[in-house]
């Protein structure tokens, strides 16, 4: 029992960490829920696996604070990763744009699932009738 | 058994050996994870920063459009490979006559005066980035990093990290070519 609340803990760890981050925010619910939700999907240029969401370095804060003075000034979305794409490149965003640059890296794992998914028909169907026999 | 069956169940392991030796490639080049800066080509961002002091008055895009060629340093006095670089920058500015602007990165005065009383400071003009909003503007990911601009404002190269010696005609060539524009 005290394993699991342990585990618990420790899942809910992360959570706990990114609550306490910022001490300000935006007054109003939905623009602060926007500004969160651009958040997860910029990456943290020091921390690079991390998005400015989840990392505490300085420069996270930073990047964290322009976006919220963006969308509090009326910013969408869009705009507002456009304009860090101009300065950083796609490489800030974390998830890829798809592009003719990045077709082959979204085709990738379909492409990889149908090689294996053929592989295991094939050794399937030779195995089946000597079962059979 | 038959050959195909062979070849199919060789597959996976040819597909893993092509990927290692990819990655292999790859990361023995270094510096692959940055990818290049998405300024470059395009006219200096907009900034104005205040001073650091009397002799070293604070930068403004406007001061990169000034028809000279220019280095832009984005320095911190409390990072170490930007310490380590100064005598490179030096010799840029002392030897070549490079003219050198710095940001300097939430940093301040009288720690960057214990560095350049240390080092030496070889910035024509010093702007101070205290909240980091310049920083952004220029698509910093780390320090140091140098640009060099064009006399018309243009960014035409990105230094990632710190200048070694054997960085350094590199940059001068770059900053040939860009004078001959």
């Amino acid at each position: 029992m005290r394993r699991l609340a342990l585990f618990l803990g420790l899942l809910l760890w992360p959570a706990v960490a990114l609550a306490a981050f910022d001490a300000e925010t935006l007054p109003d619910p939905r623009q602060e829920e926007m500004a969160r939700a651009i958040m997860t999907e910029v990456r943290c240029l020091v921390c690079q696996g991390e998005s400015i969401a989840e990392s505490n370095a300085d420069y996270a804060a930073d990047l964290r604070r322009l976006v919220r003075e963006r969308v509090a000034a009326g910013d969408s979305p869009e705009n507002v990763k456009a304009y860090l794409v101009s300065r950083y490149g796609d490489w800030v965003l974390l998830k890829p744009p798809v592009k003719p640059e990045t077709y082959v890296l979204w085709a990738a794992p379909a492409l990889f699932l149908g090689l294996g998914l053929l592989l295991v028909w094939r050794i399937f169907r030779r195995r089946s009738p000597k079962e059979g026999a | 058994m038959s050959l195909g069956r062979k070849l199919l169940v060789g597959l996976p392991v040819l597909v893993l050996l092509a990927l290692v030796a990819v990655s292999f490639v790859y990361l023995g080049r270094g510096g692959s994870s940055v990818a290049p800066s998405a300024l470059i080509g395009q006219s200096a961002p907009q900034f104005d920063l205040a001073g650091y002091d009397a002799e070293h008055p604070g930068l403004s895009d406007v001061d990169l459009r000034q028809g000279s060629v220019t280095l832009v340093n984005v320095f911190g006095s409390w990072c170490v490979p930007c310490i380590a670089e100064l005598p490179q920058l030096r010799a840029l500015a002392e030897e070549h006559g490079v003219t050198i602007h710095a940001i300097a990165w939430k940093d301040k005065p009288e720690k960057m005066a214990q560095v350049f009383a240390e080092h030496g400071n070889p910035f024509r003009r010093i702007g101070m980035d205290n909240d980091g909003r310049a920083a952004i503007a220029w698509g910093i990911s780390g320090v140091p990093e140098t640009f060099v601009v064009a006399g018309d404002g243009t960014v035409l190269y990105r230094h990632l990290g710190d200048i070694r010696p054997e960085h350094i005609p590199v940059l001068l060539s770059v900053i040939a070519e860009a004078q001959k524009q």
